[in-house]
C-alpha cells in the first residue's frame, strides 16, 4: 500500500492491522504483541457481528431504533450511557489486567512490548475518564435527576440525545482503533511536545485527540443541560434546598463540567492545529510553549475529578439515608461543602506540576489550597457515619459499597494530603504512588458509587432487582481486588518505581508487582461477578419484579413512580412540601394520590439527530485521524446540513391523551392492592414486590 | 495506686510512637539496598521523609476514627440489632463544630508546616555549606542523560559521579520532549523541557551507589533511562575526573549525532566500542564543545570548531553567565 498520497484510504494501509508487524517481522516479542492485539481486535470485531447478528435473529432491529436510538427520553437515554460505560468498563479493566500481569512479569522484560504497554496505559486511563467514568455519570445523573426533582424531561431534550451520539462517536473510534491501530502512547494526558508531530507523527495521537474532543463537546452539552433542567424544572414546591443531595452532586457537577470541559476542548483543538496545519502553539520551537497545554490541560482536569466524586458523593447520600432508614445527616452542610468543593475545585490545578521550576511560594499556595478541599471532603465522611449513627443499618449490596467506600476513601484522602505537599511531592510525583492515589479515590469512591448507584436504581429502570448474591460476591471482590491490587502500588511509588514503566531492574520491586497482579486478578472476577449477575438477573426477571416501584422503602420521588417508569414519569407533577418528599407521603399514609383529573401530556417525539451526529462524529474522526479528508468533509457537511434542517422541523411533540394516563394509572393502583407489603427483612429477597409496609406501621423496627 | 490520667496518655503515646517507630524500622531495617528516600543519602531526602510521617501521623488525627467506628457503627446500629433508633435525628451542633473544626485545625497545623518546608526544601534553593558548589549541567537526551561538568571541562553518560559533603549545583535542560530528572535517595526530582532551564540543588552526605533516573513518560526507551548516581570522597573525585581527563573521548559531532539519536547510554557506549577510565560502566568524554548546553537550550548551532583547544577557564565563565541569567 502507498503511503500519505491515496486518496481515498488516506494514510491507512495494511501496517494497521494488528498482526501485519508479526507476519512483516516474526520475532518472538512481535509474535506475542501481534496475538494480543489481534485477539482484542478480534473481539471487538466479532462482538459488533455478534450483536448484528442477535439482533437480526430476533428481529430487534425496528425496535431498536424506534425505542432507544432516535428516543429522547432522558430515561433511555441515561441507559444507553451506561450501557457504553459497562462495556467500555469491561475492555478498560482487562487492558488493565494485562498491565498488572506485564509488570509482575516485568523484572528486566515481561511479555509486552513497550509500545505496546504504553498504548495499554494510554486506552486504559482515555477510557476509564472519558467513556467509563464520564457516561456512567451522565447516565445516572440522566436517569435520576428528573425524577427525582418531579420532571418529565430534561430541558432540552433532542441536545441529549446529540450528547449521547457525541459519546457513543468517542467511543466507537476507541474501539476502531483497536482494529487499525496504533492508539497514542502519550498518556491519558497527551502531553507536548510528545504528542506533537516530530516526536509521534503516526495516527495514534489524532485518535485520541478526536476521542477526547467528542467526549468533551458531549459532557459540555449534557453540563447545560442538567444545569438548566435543575434551575427551571423543579416540581411546585421543590425548592433547591428540598432538592435530594443527588440533585444537589449533578448541579455542582453540571457547573463544573460547563466551565470545565471547554478547556480541554481548546487544548486537544489547539494541539490538532499543531499536527494538522503547522501551528506552533505547544512546540519547543518557534514561539511555541507547552507549558500553556499544561496548564489547559489542568484547568480541565482538577475540575474533571470532582466532576467524577460528586454524582458518587450525591449517590451515596441517597444510599447511607434508604439503608438507614433515616435523615441525611447535616443536609445543609452537606449542601454547603459539595459547593465548597466545586468552587475550590478551580483554585488547585497547579499541583499536578510541583515539580516543573515555579517558585516555592507558588507551590506553597496551592499545596495549602489543595489540603482546604480536604475540610469539606472530610465533612462530608463524617456526616455519612452520621446518618447511620442511630439509625437502622441493611447492609444491602449498595450498602456494602458504601461502607467500602467510607473506609477506603479515608485513606486516600491521607495520600491525597500527601501528595498535596510540595516538598514531599518532589519525591513520589509520576511515580506509582500517586497512580495509586488516583486509583484509590477513583475505584472507592466513583466507581463503587456508580456500582451502588446502578444497584439502586436498576429496579427503577427495568422492573426488576438485581440478583443480591452476585451482587455481594462482585462488591466484596470489588474491595479485596482494589485493596491488593493498589496498597502495594503506595509501597513501589515509595520505593521510587515509576509510573508508565513497562519493565524494571530492581528486584526490590517484584514481590510488590505479583501482590498487585494477584489483586487485578481479583478484580477482573470481580467484573466476572457483575456480568453473573445481570445475566442471573435477567433469567429471574419474574421472580425479581418490583412493579410496585419501591423496594427499598425510598425516600425521594423516583419512588412515587411505577418501575419501570412510564415515558411522562408523573401523570400529574407532584406538589413538595419538604425534604424526602415521597417518605414524608409514605408517613402521612397517603402514597401515590391520585389527581381528582388528568390531563394531556405533551411528550417530544423521537428524532435521528443523534444518531446522524453520531455516525457524522466518528467518520468526521475517522477521516481526520487517517487522513481521509474526503470522508471527514462530507461528514462534516451531512452534520451541518441535519443540524440547520432540524431548526426547520415544526412538528416536534406529540400529546398523550387524558384516557390513557388514567389507563395505566388504575391499572398500577389496582395492582399495588394486590401485593403484600414487605418490612425491610425481606427487601432483597423475592417477596419484595416494591410495596414496603408503611413507615409508622413499622417497616423498619 | 492510681497515676494521674496524663501519666497515662503520655504512655499510650509513648506506645504508639514506638509502634510507628517500630513498624518503620522493619520495613527498613535489613533494607540498606532499599532505593528511594525511606533509605536516604542526604539531608534533603532525610527531611522529606520526615515530612512525610509527620503528615502521616497529623492526617491520621482525622483518618483513624473513620477506620475505626465505621465497623462499629455498622454493627451497632445493624437492622437485626436492638440499638437506640432514631430517624428523625439529623443535625448536632456540638458534632458539627468538632467535624469542622478538627479537619480545620489538623489542616492549619500542616498548612504552616507545609509552607516552611516547601520554602526550605525549595530545589532551587542553594544548598548552605562553606564549600563552593560543584556545578553540573545536565542534558535530557531521548533516552539518556549527558552530565557535563563545567569547571572540569569533562562529560559523563550512564554514570553521575558526586563528591560527598560538597553541595551540587545543577543547570538543566532537554534536548528532546519533556522528562524529569530524579535521584530518590539524594533529594526532589525536577522537569526539564527544551529551551526552558530549570535547576536543582542537592548534596550527598554519605558514599554510595544511588539510582538515577528519568520518571516522566518519554517513548519506548522510557524504562531503560536510568544511570548510577556513585557518591564519593573529594579526593577519589578528583582522580575520577582527572582519569577521564585523560581516558575519556571527545564529544565531537560523530559522539553528538549517538546522542541525538533514540537509544540508550548503553547502546552509545557500544557505538563509541568504549574502553572508559574507572568506575566503569559510562561513556566519559575528555573534552565537550564551549557551550553545548547553551546551545541546546537555546537552539542555537553548537561551535564544534573550538573543540581542539577549548580551554576550560574561558567556557566556564561563559557558562556561568548563561546561568546566572537564566535563573532571574
Amino acid at each position: 500500500m502507498t503511503d500519505e498520497s491515496s486518496f481515498l484510504l488516506g494514510r491507512l494501509g495494511w501496517d494497521a492491522l494488528p498482526f501485519w508487524d508479526m507476519i512483516q517481522n516474526p520475532t518472538r516479542e512481535s509474535i506475542i504483541n501481534g496475538i494480543i492485539a489481534s485477539g482484542a481486535a478480534g473481539m471487538v470485531v466479532l462482538g459488533a457481528l455478534a450483536a448484528a447478528a442477535l439482533i437480526t435473529w430476533y428481529g430487534k432491529w425496528k425496535v431498536l431504533w424506534c425505542d432507544w436510538l432516535t428516543s429522547v427520553d432522558h430515561k433511555k437515554i441515561g441507559i444507553m450511557f451506561i450501557v457504553i460505560a459497562l462495556l467500555m468498563l469491561l475492555r478498560a479493566v482487562i487492558e488493565a489486567a494485562f498491565m498488572r500481569a506485564q509488570q509482575a512479569f516485568g523484572l528486566g522484560g515481561g511479555f509486552l512490548s513497550p509500545e505496546h504497554y504504553g498504548q495499554l496505559f494510554t486506552t486504559h486511563g482515555t477510557i476509564m475518564i472519558f467513556f467509563m467514568a464520564m457516561p456512567f455519570l451522565t447516565g445516572l445523573i440522566n436517569f435520576v435527576m428528573p425524577l427525582q426533582i418531579g420532571a418529565r424531561d430534561l430541558s432540552f431534550p433532542v441536545l441529549n440525545s446529540v450528547s449521547f451520539g457525541l459519546t457513543a462517536a468517542g467511543a466507537a473510534l476507541m474501539m476502531i482503533s483497536l482494529v487499525l491501530a496504533p492508539f497514542s502512547t502519550g498518556g491519558w494526558t497527551g502531553y507536548p511536545p510528545f504528542t506533537e508531530l516530530q516526536a509521534n507523527p503516526g495516527p495514534g495521537v489524532d485518535y485520541w485527540i478526536w476521542g477526547v474532543t467528542l467526549s468533551t463537546l458531549s459532557s459540555t452539552f449534557s453540563g447545560i443541560n442538567f444545569a438548566v433542567t435543575i434551575y427551571k424544572k423543579r416540581a411546585p414546591g421543590m425548592t433547591l434546598m428540598r432538592m435530594p443531595l443527588f440533585c444537589w452532586t449533578a448541579l455542582c457537577t453540571s457547573i463544573l463540567m460547563i466551565f470545565g470541559m471547554p478547556p480541554l476542548t481548546v487544548a486537544t483543538g489547539l494541539l490538532a492545529l499543531d499536527r494538522y496545519l503547522d501551528f506552533h502553539m505547544f512546540t519547543a520551537d518557534l514561539g511555541g510553549n507547552m507549558m500553556n497545554y499544561i496548564n489547559l490541560f489542568w484547568a480541565f482536569g482538577h475540575p474533571e475529578v470532582y466532576i467524577l466524586i460528586l454524582p458518587a458523593f450525591g449517590v451515596f447520600s441517597e444510599v447511607f439515608s434508604t439503608f438507614s432508614g433515616k435523615r441525611l445527616y447535616g443536609y445543609t452542610a452537606l449542601v454547603i461543602a459539595t459547593m465548597a468543593i466545586a468552587v475550590l475545585s478551580f483554585t488547585v490545578w497547579l499541583h499536578h506540576f510541583f515539580t516543573m521550576g515555579q517558585s516555592a511560594h507558588i507551590n506553597a499556595v496551592f499545596g495549602i489550597a489543595t489540603m482546604l478541599i480536604g475540610i469539606p471532603t472530610g465533612v462530608k465522611i463524617f456526616d455519612w457515619m452520621l446518618t447511620m449513627y442511630r439509625g437502622r443499618v441493611r447492609l444491602t449490596v449498595p450498602m456494602v459499597y458504601a461502607v467500602g467506600f467510607l473506609i477506603l476513601f479515608s485513606i486516600g484522602g491521607l495520600s491525597g494530603i500527601i501528595l498535596a505537599t510540595p516538598s514531599i511531592d518532589y519525591q513520589i510525583h509520576n511515580s506509582l504512588f500517586l497512580v495509586a492515589h488516583f486509583h484509590n479515590m477513583l475505584i472507592p469512591g466513583l466507581l463503587f458509587g456508580m456500582l451502588a448507584g446502578y444497584t439502586y436504581w436498576f429496579s427503577k429502570a427495568f422492573g426488576f432487582q438485581l440478583d443480591a448474591r452476585w451482587g455481594y460476591r462482585a462488591a466484596w471482590s470489588w474491595i479485596v481486588g482494589f485493596m491488593l491490587a493498589f496498597f502495594p502500588l503506595y509501597a513501589l511509588g515509595l520505593l521510587g518505581m515509576p509510573r508508565r514503566t513497562v519493565a524494571f531492574f530492581d528486584p526490590v520491586y517484584l514481590p510488590w508487582t505479583i501482590a498487585a497482579g494477584l489483586g487485578a486478578l481479583i478484580i477482573l472476577y470481580a467484573i466476572v461477578c457483575l456480568m453473573a449477575q445481570l445475566w442471573v438477573s435477567i433469567k429471574r426477571r419474574d421472580a425479581l419484579a418490583t412493579p410496585g416501584g419501591d423496594p427499598w422503602d425510598g425516600r425521594s420521588l423516583e419512588w412515587d413512580t411505577p418501575s419501570p417508569v412510564p415515558e411522562y414519569n408523573f401523570p400529574v407533577l407532584p406538589q413538595v412540601n419538604s425534604h424526602d418528599a415521597f417518605y414524608r407521603q409514605k408517613c402521612d399514609g397517603a402514597p401515590h394520590e391520585s389527581p381528582a383529573r388528568y390531563e394531556p401530556i405533551t411528550i417530544p417525539k423521537n428524532t435521528a439527530m443523534g444518531v446522524i451526529i453520531g455516525v457524522s462524529g466518528t467518520a468526521v474522526g475517522f477521516g481526520l485521524t487517517w487522513h481521509m479528508w474526503w470522508l471527514a468533509l462530507a461528514f462534516s457537511a451531512v452534520a451541518l446540513v441535519a443540524m440547520i434542517a432540524r431548526g426547520f422541523a415544526r412538528n416536534t411533540t406529540w400529546t398523550l391523551d387524558a384516557e390513557a394516563i388514567e389507563r395505566q394509572q388504575r391499572a398500577w393502583a389496582h395492582q399495588l392492592e394486590q401485593f403484600e407489603p414487605i418490612t425491610r427483612q425481606w427487601e432483597q429477597s423475592e417477596a419484595n414486590r416494591g410495596v414496603p409496609v408503611p413507615p409508622n406501621e413499622g417497616a423498619i423496627q | 495506686m492510681n497515676s494521674p490520667p496524663s501519666l497515662y496518655r503520655r504512655a499510650a503515646f509513648r506506645w504508639l510512637l514506638s509502634l510507628v517507630a517500630v513498624s518503620a524500622f522493619t520495613l527498613l531495617s535489613g533494607c540498606d539496598r532499599l532505593p528511594g528516600f525511606l533509605n536516604p543519602g542526604g539531608p534533603i531526602a532525610h527531611a522529606q521523609r520526615e515530612h512525610l510521617g509527620f503528615v502521616i501521623l497529623m492526617v491520621m488525627i482525622v483518618v483513624l476514627p473513620v477506620l475505626v467506628l465505621t465497623p462499629w457503627l455498622v454493627w451497632r446500629y445493624r437492622y437485626s440489632g436492638q440499638a437506640s433508633y432514631r430517624p428523625r435525628w439529623s443535625f448536632s451542633k456540638l458534632i458539627d463544630v468538632l467535624i469542622w473544626g478538627v479537619p480545620v485545625i489538623v489542616v492549619g497545623v500542616l498548612s504552616v508546616v507545609l509552607w516552611q518546608k516547601t520554602i526550605a526544601l525549595d530545589p532551587y534553593k542553594p544548598i548552605e555549606s562553606d564549600k563552593t558548589p560543584l556545578e553540573v549541567q545536565v542534558i535530557g537526551f531521548d533516552w539518556k542523560w549527558l552530565f557535563i561538568y563545567p569547571d572540569q571541562g569533562v562529560a559523563t553518560l550512564g554514570r553521575l559521579i558526586l563528591p560527598t559533603d560538597r553541595p551540587v549545583s545543577f543547570t538543566l535542560t532537554s534536548a528532546t520532549v519533556m522528562q524529569t530528572f530524579f535521584i530518590p535517595a539524594l533529594g526532589s526530582q525536577i522537569d526539564v523541557m527544551n529551551r526552558m532551564v530549570t535547576r536543582l540543588h542537592l548534596i550527598a552526605e554519605r558514599e554510595g551507589d544511588f539510582m538515577g533516573r528519568n520518571i516522566q513518560y518519554n517513548g519506548e526507551g522510557f524504562y531503560k533511562q536510568q544511570f548510577t548516581t556513585q557518591t564519593v570522597s573529594q579526593n577519589r573525585f578528583d582522580t575520577y575526573i582527572d582519569q577521564i581527563r585523560t581516558q575519556g573521548h571527545t564529544l565531537d559531532q560523530g559522539a553528538y549525532a549517538l546522542l541525538k539519536a533514540q537509544n540508550t547510554w548503553k547502546d552509545v557506549a557500544n557505538a563509541l566500542s568504549d574502553d572508559p577510565p574507572p568506575p566503569a560502566p559510562m561513556v566519559a568524554f575528555s573534552q565537550v564543545p564551549d557551550g553545548l548546553f547553551h546551545a541546546i537550550a537555546r537552539h542555537q548551532p553548537v561551535d564544534w570548531a573550538g573543540l581542539a583547544e577549548s580551554s576550560d577557564a574561558a567556557s566556564n565563565t561563559s557558562e556561568r553567565a548563561i546561568q546566572e541569567r537564566n535563573t532571574q
